[in-house]
């Protein structure tokens, strides 16, 4: 069986960020790159990041919660 | 990110000079890798743990310990590098490991067994880690350190991070799977991606080098106190046996979850006194860094493995109460040494010495 494996793989991770592997760019609106410093980055979705739109773990301070993601099947 | 390009001969690194003796069991290994013949040090170590109070806070034998390590790694200029499997200092090894495995096993207290599936082992590394009393040490320099104290942090810091992630790549071969590509994902990443001056230890040397520190491997083992010497040891012990694979894994998922947050705090204490990115790129990289590597370690890293070999949960849990409990201690002692107004080192700075 050979596993399909996506070019991009966004994983949700439960009360975290979501975990970027693959060739993405992030920009800003005006379309400039913005610095992306590692292969697999993370991004932030607590919206409390002092480093947005990366994840700095400040989601753990402020019990950030997201609920159950429900996989489809 | 700074425009700092380090060429490849400004990070190398080359074999530590070899320290000095703290007491009878690390003399005697110290005149082992000197060349000696080494008859006397099966009985000194089984004498010196017969008589020690606690093994985890002894200078003699952890210094010895630190030594009988090195020889895995960067080793000692003018030591033979066959000295590394030499059976006297290899029989030493393992039996002061015995002692000071036991007294871990006894000293940490295992949270509740959660189910061995990737997700619930995440789910109770997340909650034992966040359960620390908060990073009092990378408060204290964010808020008030003086130079002095920072430059102290930073040598107390280099007897490990000079070797950052090297400890636990010993695991590499020992993993498969999902726990093997979460591993290498997250060294990778430590060893700069490819890019030598990106390497973790390197930037971090470019850290000690900005603050007039001597960046060379090891230069600072006689200054720092038994517990810094404790907490890489015990990333040796872990890393170089198989069996306590589950234990390094957890080491690593526990140091990578406890370490995003102190890192902002430590980029602020040197920002506060007006120090500049090439000495706060080395913590700054880790508030990134190290939000991504605590994702992977836990789910994909520790979970992956305990999923695949659900016989090291324990292990696992273990490895990383450790790394909550050993790796906690060179902050504790900076901040009774300071607060009592004294060095937190065994003997001054050269510059300070010479400076009187």
């Amino acid at each position: 069986m050979v596993d399909r494996v996506p070019p991009v793989l966004i994983v949700a991770c439960p009360d975290g960020p979501l975990l970027v592997r693959g060739e993405v760019e992030v920009r800003t609106p005006d379309g400039r790159a913005l610095p992306q410093r590692r292969r697999t980055v993370a991004l932030c979705r607590c919206g409390k990041s002092t480093i947005k739109p990366y994840c700095d773990g400040t989601h753990k301070i402020i019990g950030f919660r997201t609920e159950p993601e429900t996989p489809e099947d | 990110m700074p425009a700092l390009l380090l060429d490849d001969d400004a990070v190398l690194q080359r074999p530590m000079v070899l320290p000095v003796a703290r007491g009878p069991v690390s003399a005697e290994v110290l005149a082992l890798l000197r060349g000696g013949r080494g008859h006397d040090l099966q009985p000194l170590v089984e004498a010196a743990l017969a008589a020690v109070a606690d093994v985890l806070r002894d200078d003699d034998l952890q210094l010895a310990l630190f030594c009988l390590y090195e020889v895995h790694y960067g080793g000692f200029a003018g030591v033979p590098d066959d000295l590394e499997w030499s059976p006297v200092l290899s029989a030493a090894r393992l039996r002061i490991e015995r002692d000071v495995e036991a007294v871990l096993r006894a000293a940490v207290r295992l949270p509740p067994r959660p189910e061995p599936t990737a997700a619930a082992v995440a789910e109770a590394l997340f909650a034992i880690t966040s359960a620390e009393s908060g990073p009092s040490l990378a408060r204290h320099l964010a808020r008030s350190a003086t130079l002095e104290q920072l430059r102290e942090f930073l040598v107390q810091r280099s007897v490990y991070t000079l070797k950052e992630a090297d400890p636990h790549s010993w695991a590499i071969p020992r993993l498969s799977g999902r726990a093997k590509a979460a591993l290498v994902e997250i060294q990778s990443d430590e060893y700069g991606g490819g890019r030598p001056g990106r390497i973790h230890s390197a930037i971090f040397a470019g850290t000690m080098r900005s603050l007039g520190l001597d960046d060379a491997a090891g230069a600072y083992v006689d200054l720092v106190p038994a517990v810094v010497l404790t907490s890489l040891n015990t990333m040796s012990l872990f890393g170089l046996n198989r069996r306590l694979r589950g234990a390094v894994v957890g080491h690593l998922a526990a140091f990578e979850m406890t370490s995003a947050v102190p890192n902002r705090f430590y980029g602020n204490a040197f920002r506060r006194l007006g120090f500049g990115e090439e000495t706060t790129w080395y913590f700054d990289e880790h508030v990134e860094a190290d939000a991504v590597h605590e994702q992977i370690a836990a789910r994909d890293l520790a979970g992956g493995l305990v999923a695949a070999e659900p016989e090291l949960l324990d292990d696992v849990l273990f490895g990383a109460a450790v790394s909550l409990l050993v790796d906690g201690w060179p902050g504790e002692h900076m901040l009774q040494r300071w607060a009592a107004g004294e060095s937190s080192l065994r003997a001054p700075l050269p510059e300070e010495a010479a400076r009187g």
